[in-house]
């Protein structure tokens, strides 16, 4: 049953999220902490800070990482197989075919028409991580560790790697 | 990272043309999932099958699932002490600030393709179905999907609507 739903959370977000890599994120967020329950937003927004540190895929990384906590080896092999299998597949299977509709409008189309979606999920995301930062470190550590991240990142183009293990010493230090 | 792959493919191996892989690149990018698992997936699977399938992709993400699961596992483990706890605190408005930037880029090219009032509209809308009204996202997504898919080529502009 867990593995039923486990590759259910994984393969929904992986065969909808069009519009770029990251628009699996709110989706799987979506299955993970609203859905399913399986953890809290503050343990997703830890593994989404350790997936952004890390280079390869965050799909294939989170997948792999909740599955794990949720079901063991076991698990983390269902999730990954329903991120990476299903859409390998269709690309094997049907390469003729996606190879003469490759430029198509109506399949540019079905990007262009579901970032707006995605991009309200990622909002809505923000407001959570918000919320949860006001709950846990308080308002004026969020706003402050926010604004030195958002100066870094846009200013600085500091790679997510130092500004994720910044946080964390000064997690440690000041709301340790 | 596809620059990367394309150097290692074309250049150093010689495994594909270059205009095979550019073909491949706008095929993999007409599916949804990861690009570094279908690129890597689709070439392992020309050269060696399914076995070098397996190889290419394993090779890609199994290194990092690892990492990440006994740098969480462990991080869960100690969460009780005050100062890891506070760690984990502390990343929360960094991921806050990571998933602005995505939110305001998947917004910024939207608008490009839809301009405001469409792109401003369908969000209200799949905002108001998803949070509001409590639908699952992928009943959301999935009518928009088929829609675009479905509804007729448009000859200038992109058609209004879409959302259901």
């Amino acid at each position: 049953m867990i593995h039923a739903e486990l590759f259910l959370a994984f393969f929904i977000p992986n065969i909808i999220g069009y519009g770029g890599g990251p628009a699996i994120i709110p989706l799987i967020e979506a299955e993970v902490v609203g859905r399913y329950g399986w953890m809290s937003g503050q343990e997703f927004a830890e593994i989404l800070a350790l997936g952004n540190a890390l280079p390869s895929p965050i799909a294939t990384k989170m997948a792999g990482y909740v599955g794990y906590e949720v079901a063991g080896i076991g698990g983390a092999l269902v999730a990954v197989f329903a991120t990476v299998v299903p859409s390998l597949l269709l690309m094997l299977g049907a390469l003729g075919l996606l190879y003469r509709h490759r430029d198509s409008p109506r399949v540019k189309r079905m990007s262009q028409w579901v970032r707006p979606v995605i991009a309200m999920m990622m909002a809505w995301l923000v407001v959570s991580f918000f919320m949860e930062g006001v709950n846990g470190a308080g308002l004026v550590h969020t706003l402050l560790i926010g604004a030195t991240a958002a100066i870094a990142l846009l200013r600085f183009r500091t790679h997510p790697a130092f500004v994720v293990l910044g946080a964390l010493l000064y997690g440690a230090v000041m709301l340790g | 990272m596809i620059p990367l792959v394309h150097q290692e493919v074309v250049k150093r191996h010689g495994w594909l043309e270059d205009e095979e892989f550019a073909d491949i690149l706008a095929i993999a990018n007409t599916l949804p999932g990861p690009i570094a698992t279908k690129m890597p997936g689709y070439i392992g699977y020309r050269i060696g099958g399914v076995a070098g399938c397996a190889n290419a992709v394993l090779a890609v993400i199994l290194p990092m699932i690892v990492v990440m699961i006994l740098m969480l596992g462990l991080f869960s483990r100690y969460r009780d002490v005050s100062w890891i706890h506070g760690m984990g605190q502390g990343v929360v408005p960094v991921v806050m600030v990571m998933m602005a930037q995505l939110a305001w880029d998947f917004l910024h090219k939207s608008r490009l393709a839809l301009g405001w009032t469409v792109s401003l509209v369908m969000a209200a809308i799949a905002g108001g179905l998803i949070y509001w009204l409590g639908i699952h996202p992928g009943w959301v997504i999935g009518a928009i999907l088929v829609t675009a898919l479905l509804q007729p080529a448009p000859k200038a502009k992109p058609a209004e609507g879409g959302a259901p």
